[in-house]
């Protein structure tokens, strides 16, 4: 298929659809509502929490779906030592920021559930990877791992709602912030550098990682770094490590992200276009057994990216005469496909524009 | 790709003094010195490019990538949140965010309380947090008159000297936030033009004194 003639987010539906069938991921089909109950009782996990709902034939309050995370996590069952892979292209129903109307945004993805291990996690961020570079290869991945940033939170002693504040400062690398905050909370000079650390340190992984190293003193601290580690190491080995960064002001929500989280960019797009993370608090707050990763990729902001866009509507402009041929006319439109694009009118169109302009005549071609 | 660090600098006082600052840091752009009514100034060499924007508008282009940096107040930051990195404090356009009634105002929490403000957001956190139920009323200039009038028993706005409210017989009761300029990056902006970003950053906190 000819890709010039594909927009941005349909190229890149293709693409991802059959990288993630190379990795074994099942397709996910799902309807479009879902019941409310399921969004409301896990608000804080979507990205807005407005919803549009509407009432069935039987009186059941539905939505249209806010996300697909949520409904997949309650279509699938723990089994002990297995791991269900699924992608999935949806759309979804969110207010739009800053407009306050509903929008439906395209968003493809997948998820790994059940009894995860280091492969696992560390397949899911590479596809995250290789999903940035299918779509172009001037990306960035930030990694960063929320079981660490928990770990150095709480290793500075910092009470429950001065965590959230701490997190909201590196979430927004607001090291004025910070130290404010860590003023306020009476925080020892050393443990207010390893949280401004968490700001400062961020790059590539061979250069942060001994640098955070150093300033790491807990057993749980040391436990997730280890772990983060051998995740970067991995994505080392697999060639990806130049476009990889660590920053730790990734993902704001120790609620439902335990492990790893990241976030994709796209240079010229200037949102974030893919995010994803190890979310098995989620589940342990529906009460299931199981882990998993995922991660999203937003379709719709993939528009924003430059394409090199034709200056005509149609290359060629075909005039015709009332009484012409059709089937003559028939094969020079073929010819003349060779060329581009062909629009046959018997008068201009008004509000198109054409690369040339020929006449259709029983003598054959001539330029207008 | 256009490599040039976009810039949205506050229409205003506070701009012109924000933009001595990058000057002083060695992003100067001399074109923007000159009076006349253009909007945007470049200095290829430096890899620069300033507009001037209403101020209320800076996070809404630095959200939104038409400008990779930009310098906003914490008032408008706390009331749009836009999702944006906040990397500096500059110290300046200092002011507080505060609730101010009239003197002889005494708040009885057995009745809903009505707060007239430019800042819906802002004062509807605050409150939540006191769990204080309000009637928000959004107006959008000359809030100091809404108590007066009776049309609310409270503001929450903006007080630099407080002269506007004394004048107005009003006082600030409280303080919800004390407010300056802030640096802030558009979040994709700042993993592409990284080197560039920091360089400014770092220029500016150096002319940094509390």
């Amino acid at each position: 298929m000819n890709n010039s003639i594909m927009r941005n987010d349909e190229q890149a539906v293709f693409a991802l659809r059959s990288l993630y069938q190379r990795y074994g991921y099942t397709q996910y089909k799902m309807s479009r509502f879902e019941e409310y109950d399921l969004y409301v009782r896990n608000k804080d996990f979507l990205v807005s929490d407005e919803v549009i709902t509407f009432t069935d034939h039987t009186g059941r309050l539905l939505a249209l779906k806010p996300d697909v995370t949520l409904s997949i996590i309650k279509n699938t069952v723990d089994r002990p030592g297995a791991v269900q892979k699924v992608y999935y292209n949806e759309n979804v129903y969110r207010v739009a920021k800053g407009t306050h109307t509903f929008k439906e945004i395209m968003q493809a993805g997948l998820e790994c559930i059940g009894d995860l291990g280091s492969y696992e996690i560390a397949e899911v961020v590479l596809l995250a990877a290789k999903s940035l570079q299918l779509i172009s290869p001037r990306y960035v991945l930030d990694l960063s791992h929320m079981g660490l940033v928990a770990a150095v939170l709480s290793a500075c002693g910092l009470s429950e709602e001065a965590k959230a504040q701490a997190l909201g400062c590196i979430h927004q690398k607001s090291r004025h912030e910070l130290s404010a905050l860590c003023a306020e909370q009476g925080i020892a000079p050393s443990k207010e550098a390893k949280l401004q650390a968490l700001i400062d340190q961020c790059g590539g992984a061979e250069q942060v990682l001994p640098a955070l190293k150093a300033l790491l003193d807990t057993e749980e601290e040391r436990g997730a770094f280890a772990e983060f580690e051998a995740l970067c190491s991995i994505l080392a080995q697999s060639g990806y490590g130049a476009n990889l960064r660590v920053d730790f002001s990734v993902g704001n929500d120790m609620k439902y992200y335990s492990g790893v989280v990241f976030k994709g960019y796209i240079e010229g797009i200037p949102a974030g276009v893919l995010s994803g993370g190890q979310y098995d608090k989620l589940l342990q707050k529906l009460g299931r057994k199981s882990g998993a990763i995922g991660f999203a990729v937003y379709l719709d902001l993939l528009e924003r990216m430059e394409k090199q866009e034709s200056d005509y509507d149609a290359d060629i402009l075909l005039l015709r005469e009332p009484n012409a041929d059709p089937f003559a006319l028939m094969q020079a439109v073929e010819a003349l496909q060779e060329q581009g694009r062909v629009l046959v009118a018997s008068a201009p169109p008004e509000d198109l524009r054409y690369g040339k302009v020929l006449r259709f005549t029983e003598g054959g071609l001539k330029d207008e | 790709m256009n490599k040039m660090v976009n810039i949205a600098l506050p229409k205003g006082r506070l701009g012109e003094k924000v933009y001595k600052m990058f000057k002083e840091a060695g992003f100067e752009c001399p074109s923007i010195e000159e009076q006349n009514r253009k909007l945007i100034f470049e200095n290829p060499e430096k890899g620069v490019r300033y507009f001037w924007v209403k101020p209320s508008d800076v996070a809404i282009y630095v959200e939104r990538g038409a400008a990779d940096i930009g310098v906003a107040g914490k008032d408008i930051l706390l009331e749009y949140r836009p999702d944006v990195y906040e990397l500096l404090d500059l110290n300046m356009g200092k002011c507080r965010m505060a609730v101010a009634a009239k003197k002889d105002f005494r708040d009885s929490r057995g009745r809903t309380l009505k707060v007239a403000t430019k800042f819906p957001n802002i004062a509807a956190t605050y409150y939540n947090e006191k769990c204080r139920d309000i009637d928000i009323i959004k107006l959008n200039g000359s809030i100091e008159i809404a108590p007066i009038l009776g049309l609310s028993d409270v503001i929450v706005d903006i007080v630099e000297t407080g002269k506007t409210l004394l004048e107005n017989d009003l006082v600030p009761f409280e303080t919800i936030v004390p407010i300056s300029a802030r640096l802030i990056a558009n979040k994709a902006g700042y993993k592409f033009k990284n080197e560039a970003i920091q360089a400014i950053r770092k220029g500016l906190e150096e002319q940094i004194h509390d």
